[in-house]
């Protein structure tokens, strides 16, 4: 194990009030810390000098609860593809670096404090259409929904989605495309999100817009941040998946309890 | 106070159903008119939350973290267990029930393990609907795994993010529910104390963790379904955010603390590497169906690369000992048999807290492609954090603290000794006994939220007249003042040391004295040293910034302080429980060859502790455990 000595330049800044980057020395960091055993490091010796340690968001740490939310170098989560800000270790960095840390910045991501920002735009978007209504009791057997392997295989590669928002803080529009193509296609693709697929499709979309989130424009950074490789064949689908409703809505209207399928 | 496990009479495989029949109803115009506090969001919360509220009932939802989909549940990896019996390889609701009775080590009770057992088929059915994408065979059918401490092939998963996916699920229902109206969502609102109005609790205090506002939430009654309390020993696989305070605060409050000597160590865990290290990460015991575990026979090969150790030269330990579950031999046993491996010099890697997990011989035979759909994101994250490859050499793995069986006692219809509070999930205490069998965590969470709540909460509800008390209740206006001063107790201290430093002397002392292998002069010791280090922290914490804010280490602070006192209850129940059961085992109780020496006559029942206003003497009550079906017998895995 060696030890490394970094100049971090990290985003300080209190809710409603403008932000500024701070110079903090983290010398004699472990290699084998994690990005955020790295931060721990540092804010404790924050506290014995009497600063304000950096607030940041974390929870799991094993990479999947998706809380942690860190930009790094100016990408989401770090250099490392396929990693949350918890599992990049700081193996992957040289001693001497300077590293900058910023939030997960968007408008729809307000800053709570330094690092922390608010992601409940992402909840808002699911509860506007991102689940199946099946009443709790009133499911049949479950092999009497039949679901071919490569379908749930593909539901699955959706499903994986952590909802840490990457896909917003890379994207240079802050679009939430990858993220509403990845759950409302993993249901979209399965016949349990058949009967609810157009409303579904609409209300989260909709709602992803009145969020403040930006358009696509297809630049696909979303795909090269995501920790967990979410496709961009998604928002190709989801995009699909749109038309249809909204060209059906614009014919035949989509009732409050829509009757099914497309 | 008698302890009234209200569990219902007649046989075992029907008392659920008679229950149901039963409980009392409440029509659905009256349902609108009680309010249900769920503290939790978890799959116990998120479940009873979206149930509850799909029922009718008025529903407010708090979780600490920034969105429900991130309560620790998300982070399990392997399954969930049903006895659906789709491999027609002999499974049965019976047998599910006798395998995990008999993994519990036969310190649960038996008529809720059988309600769970008989629950289990219906919540794959409900997942299945929900969409959440478990694995499929090319029929379109669901495909299962096995896992320890079974001989059938039970456990249904979706890749190696089973947990995620099926929080997702329930989420997803949850989610529904906030749209049509039915659940008020709290979130970054940390439980800081029950309130209890007439010996009933009636509602709960917050505080909001992006303003710092402390609140009061009032309701007909309350549902704790806040996991576990493993991260007392500071190092564990919880979430940096798991803590003990919502139970502990209920504890204080008069609800009985059961069995929390009963920790679950997991034997797959990647090894510690540092004093930096804030967490342990586990690795699906799933894993332990291809992996075979071994360490070096000669102490000359520690510090080979294994593939350079002939395999003439290696000890599969478990498969030794065990011949009948081989690799699959439950956690607690193949989590000491690796200490007794290490202890013996055998272990390998930085340390020496180390076994292997190789997989050459399953990559030989299946293909690394193969392994890889298996487990794919298991060998990343492996690699992630060590910087070595699982497919090129063995994994080293150790033991580490995973979940906890004990939590507050509950009766048949999940309410604690204080009326009114009911705890579900991990939080509480019946199910597992004195160990909990692989993939059976999701399964009781799930259990206990989508399909036995919903019935037992009735016959308390009907008991009570809705909106019956308010915040503005004197005892609410009492709870929030003592809250607030408990915060500028905190802020005031000005002490020398951060949180974290305490959090980390506390888990090295219980680790060191209650962990894996306990003794009486152990215990003893740390008796005498929590209290110390408590008087410590309450003199010389230090916490920077103030209340009215975000503030991570005032909720921390929080956190700890309750860590603190009930460290000490942990170690009174361990030194109390003269014998070694399932995951607590006592050094001065073993067999001659190791094996855990359990004394039926004795200590035959649940340790529920009484807060009494003493932490150095919490009151015992004993809930008596009968065995009617499973006949009490030495567990044996050989």
């Amino acid at each position: 194990m060696s030890l490394l000595n970094l100049q971090l330049k990290v985003w300080r800044q209190n809710q409603g009030q403008p932000g500024h980057f701070q110079d903090i020395q983290a010398l004699e960091i472990p290699d084998h810390a994690s990005f955020l055993e790295m931060m721990d490091i540092v804010n404790e010796r924050l506290i014995q000098d009497g600063g304000d340690p950096v607030a940041f968001d974390h929870d799991c740490r094993e990479g999947i609860c998706g809380m942690c939310s860190m930009t790094i170098n100016g990408i989401a989560h770090g250099p490392e593809k396929a990693t949350t800000t918890c599992q990049l270790h700081m193996r992957k960095f040289r001693d001497g670096d300077t590293i900058w840390v910023e939030p997960f910045r968007a408008k729809a991501f307000p800053v709570v404090k330094d690092l922390m920002v608010n992601r409940s735009a992402f909840d808002r978007i699911q509860q506007a259409g991102g689940f199946v209504t099946v009443r709790t009791g009133a499911a049949p057997d479950a092999n009497s929904i039949l679901v071919g392997k490569e379908v749930a295989d593909a539901a699955m590669d959706a499903a994986a989605c952590i909802g840490c928002g990457a896909c917003v803080a890379s994207c240079k529009n802050a679009s939430a495309m990858l993220f509403v193509s990845a759950k409302a296609g993993q249901l979209n693709s399965l016949p349990q999100g058949q009967p609810e697929k157009n409303r579904r499709t609409l209300g989260m979309v909709r709602q992803m817009d009145k969020e403040g989130f930006g358009n696509c424009t297809n630049q696909y950074e979303c795909e090269a941040a995501c920790p967990k490789e979410i496709s961009v064949r998604w928002i190709t689908k989801l995009n699909r998946d749109y038309a249809l409703a909204s060209a059906k809505e614009a014919f035949v209207g989509v009732k409050e309890h829509a009757e099914g399928g497309d | 106070m008698s302890l009234d496990s209200k569990i219902p009479s007649g046989p075992m495989a029907l008392r659920w159903s008679k229950h149901k029949q039963d409980s009392k109803l409440i029509n659905p115009k009256n349902k609108r008119k009680y309010t249900v506090i769920v503290v939790g969001s978890g799959l116990a919360g998120s479940s009873a939350a979206a149930t509850l509220s799909e029922l009718g009932y008025k529903v407010k939802c708090f979780c600490f973290q920034d969105s429900p989909r991130r309560a620790h549940s998300i982070a399990a990896q392997g399954g969930i267990n049903a006895a659906k019996n789709y491999q027609n390889d002999g499974d049965s609701v019976h047998r599910l029930f006798y395998d995990t009775v008999k993994g519990g080590d036969f310190r649960a009770r038996e008529s809720n393990v059988h309600r769970l057992a008989e629950e289990s088929v219906n919540i794959i059915d409900q997942c299945a609907a929900q969409g959440v994408p478990f694995a499929r065979e090319y029929g379109g059918g669901l495909a299962n795994r096995s896992f320890g401490g079974a001989q059938v092939s039970r456990t249904f998963y979706a890749r190696g993010q089973t947990g995620q996916q099926l929080l997702l699920g329930a989420y997803s229902a949850l989610n529904k529910e906030v749209a049509r109206g039915g659940v008020e969502m709290h979130t970054r609102s940390e439980m800081l104390e029950v309130v209890v109005v007439d010996g009933h609790a009636k509602g709960i205090i917050t505080r909001n963790l992006m303003t710092g506002k402390i609140e009061a939430h009032a309701a007909d009654t309350v549902l704790l379904c806040t996991g576990g309390y493993g991260n007392v020993f500071y190092l564990s696989t919880n979430a940096m955010g798991c803590n003990v305070t919502a139970t502990w605060r209920a504890h204080r409050k008069g609800a009985y603390f059961a069995n929390p000597c009963y920790t679950q160590i997991h034997p797959t865990c990647i090894p510690v590497s540092g004093d930096y290290q804030s967490k342990l990460t586990l690795m699906s015991e799933s894993l332990r169906n291809d992996g075979r575990i071994w360490v070096p026979k000669n102490k000359a090969d520690i510090g080979k690369p294994a593939a350079q150790i002939p395999e003439s030269d290696r000890d599969y330990f478990l498969e030794r000992k065990y011949p009948s579950f081989g690799n699959l031999a439950p956690r607690d046993i193949s989590s000491r048999a690796a200490k007794d491996a290490c202890d013996a010099g055998l272990g390998v890697g930085p340390g020496g807290r180390g076994v292997y997990l190789d997989f050459a011989e399953a990559i030989g035979q299946f293909g690394q492609k193969t392994i890889a759909e298996r487990y794919g994101n298991l060998f990343d994250m492996y690699e992630k954090i060590t910087g070595e490859s699982g497919y090129k050499q063995p994994m080293r793995i150790y033991p580490a603290v995973h979940y906890t069986m004990g939590g507050l006692w509950v009766d048949y219809n999940l309410m604690s000794s204080l009326p009114g509070l009911h705890v579900l999930g991990e939080a509480n205490f019946s199910d597992h006994g004195a160990n909990r069998l692989g993939a059976s965590a999701l399964m009781q969470g799930l259990a206990d939220g989508y399909f036995v709540i919903p019935t037992t909460i009735a016959p308390y509800l009907v008991t009570q007249t809705p909106g019956s008390v308010t915040t503005s209740h004197p005892e609410f206006t009492k709870a929030l003042e003592d809250a607030q001063g408990r915060t500028n107790k905190f802020l005031n201290v000005k002490g020398k040391r951060s949180v974290d430093s305490f959090h980390r002397e506390l888990g090295l002392l219980v680790w060191d004295k209650c962990g894996m292998a306990r003794d009486k002069a152990g215990l003893t010791e740390a008796l005498k040293r929590i209290p110390e280090l408590r008087e410590e922290f309450w003199s010389n914490v230090k916490i920077p910034g103030s209340g009215a804010a975000a503030n991570p280490e005032l909720e921390k602070a929080g956190r700890v302080a309750d860590f603190m006192e009930f460290a000490e209850l942990l170690c009174h129940d361990a030194l109390d429980r003269e014998e070694s059961c399932g995951g607590h085992f006592r050094t001065e109780h073993q067999y001659d060859d190791g094996e855990a020496k359990r004394d039926d006559e004795n200590y035959c029942y649940a340790a529920a502790w009484e807060h009494t206003g003493d932490l150095s003497k919490p009151k015992l009550n004993k809930e008596q455990l009968t065995f009617e079906e499973v006949h009490l017998s030495v567990r044996s895995y050989k």
